[in-house]
């Protein structure tokens, strides 16, 4: 069953939140979400740049109080 | 008060040292007692693994007896532990023994798993264990020339590993005189060549002038053996005559068969770094989930943290700090050049240019890792 995880990378630069998202990438399901949290603007950039370039699916990008919740759907 | 710490890698050693310290007097009057269970009666300094793939060490110079590195005062066993009952503050371990305690600290650890990529293991060569560092430097030994290709999967262990052993290789050709024949091609999961940007933006040009060529956002996920191709999530594909790879890791299986963390990697605070719902377990190490380095230096600063925290436990009832996020690498350039990036949560690294000085610190703190093991550096 698809779920939501949240991968809290606020504070990361190494591995760095994109790193990150592509660690929790492997242990997700088809179908599940993930909700990116970076307090790095980059992430707003990059993030989507890898999930186009992948063949995921980009659900919704916005800043809350200086942190990026970037939010993806995986998809194969 | 029961103090078990389970590993004895760098991070569980570096803890047990320095809360014997903090508790003398506690261990003494039986107030406190410092448990250690640990899988090997060995200490490997891991980071000595990049320097024996290119035949700069021998394999006996990675390690030390366990117990020479513990303070008296400190009990040791090379027992596993197999299960973990943490509703009932007790963890077997494989001889059938059962220990309990008040805090727990779990160091365990994390491993390579290059049979997640289908071809992986079968044709690459790889330096994070002893015997693979070892195959890896008799494989550079018979190599005459051609495409070497240095492939990173995620998350892994030591996040300067990838250039440092893509510099080292460049001058192990060099000084062999077929440089000439041998063409470097490296691959990094995302869009610039390593994850610390001010680290990307000072190797980017030094790959550029040493001719080494690297393709971005390329994430591994086959390797075709006979064409000698690797091939990526992304959608592209490289060849290689010889395939060098920092492969993704997980954390030990017994953490994820007792279902402590998915992957083995357990969710921690990130600032007092207990087990997410539990007050009297703490993580160290690669085992946390934390977005941070997995690497010698965050283990060693964690359980610094850790050691104050539990010392003000045992005698005031209460932790005293917070772990900070902050890990320190050191980054070889090559064989005689080196840099440094330091961070932590709030601060990135801002690495300067590499020098002959900073390479032979490396080396002298090479040596000075059981110093600092020991809990006194």
């Amino acid at each position: 069953m698809a779920e939501r995880k949240t991968i809290d990378a606020r504070g990361s630069f190494c591995p760095g939140p994109l790193m990150e998202l592509i660690a929790g990438m492997k242990m997700a399901n088809v179908g599940d979400e993930l909700e990116v949290l970076s307090s790095d603007k980059g992430s707003a950039t990059d993030v989507p740049e890898w999930i186009k370039k992948v063949g995921h699916e980009l659900l919704e990008t916005r800043e809350e109080n200086g942190v990026w919740h970037i939010i993806v759907k995986k998809a194969k | 008060m029961r103090i078990l710490i389970i590993g004895g890698g760098m991070g569980g050693t570096i803890l047990a040292n320095n809360l014997a310290r903090r508790l003398t007097s506690e261990l003494k009057s039986g107030k406190a007692r410092i448990t250690m269970l640990s899988a090997s009666d060995r200490h490997m300094y891991q980071p000595g693994l990049l320097y024996l793939a290119v035949g700069r060490i021998t394999p006996d110079e990675l390690y030390r007896d366990q117990a020479s590195l513990l303070e008296p005062g400190i009990e040791f066993h090379v027992d596993p532990v197999t299960e973990f009952h943490l509703d009932q503050n007790e963890v077997l371990t494989k001889s059938g023994k059962a220990h309990s305690y008040d805090i727990l600290v779990i160091a365990t650890g994390s491993r390579i798993v290059p049979e997640t990529i289908p071809g992986l293991a079968e044709n690459c060569e790889t330096f994070y264990t002893e015997d693979t560092a070892l195959k890896m430097f008799k494989r550079l030994r018979e190599f005459e020339g051609g495409r070497v290709v240095i492939t990173v999967g995620v998350p892994h262990k030591c996040p300067m590993a990838p250039l440092e052993i893509t510099f080292m290789l460049h001058d192990y050709f060099k000084d062999r005189g077929i440089l000439d024949k041998v063409k470097l091609h490296y691959t990094y999961p995302i869009g610039r060549i390593h994850s610390l940007e001010n680290v990307a933006k000072w190797a980017t040009p030094e790959f550029d002038r040493l001719g080494i060529t690297y393709e971005t956002l390329f994430n591994m996920k086959e390797v075709d053996g006979e064409k000698k191709v690797l091939r990526s999530e992304e959608g592209s594909e490289t060849s290689y005559d010889l395939l060098i790879a920092i492969p993704a890791h997980r954390g030990m299986e017994v953490i994820e068969k007792n279902g402590l963390g998915q992957n083995g990697w357990i969710p921690t605070n990130r600032h007092q770094l207990n087990m997410e719902g539990r007050t009297n377990v703490f993580v160290l190490g690669d085992t946390t989930n934390l977005p941070i380095s997995k690497a010698g230096s965050t283990a060693h600063f964690e359980a610094d943290t850790l050691g104050e925290n539990i010392a003000g436990l045992v005698k005031m009832g209460t932790p005293v700090k917070d772990y900070d996020g902050k890990v320190f690498c050191f980054i070889e350039a090559g064989k005689d050049r080196a840099t440094y990036a330091m961070f932590n949560y709030q601060n990135p690294p801002d690495p300067k240019a590499p020098t002959k000085a900073v390479h032979w610190f490396k080396m002298a703190y090479n040596k000075l890792y059981w110093v600092s093991a020991r809990g006194l550096l």
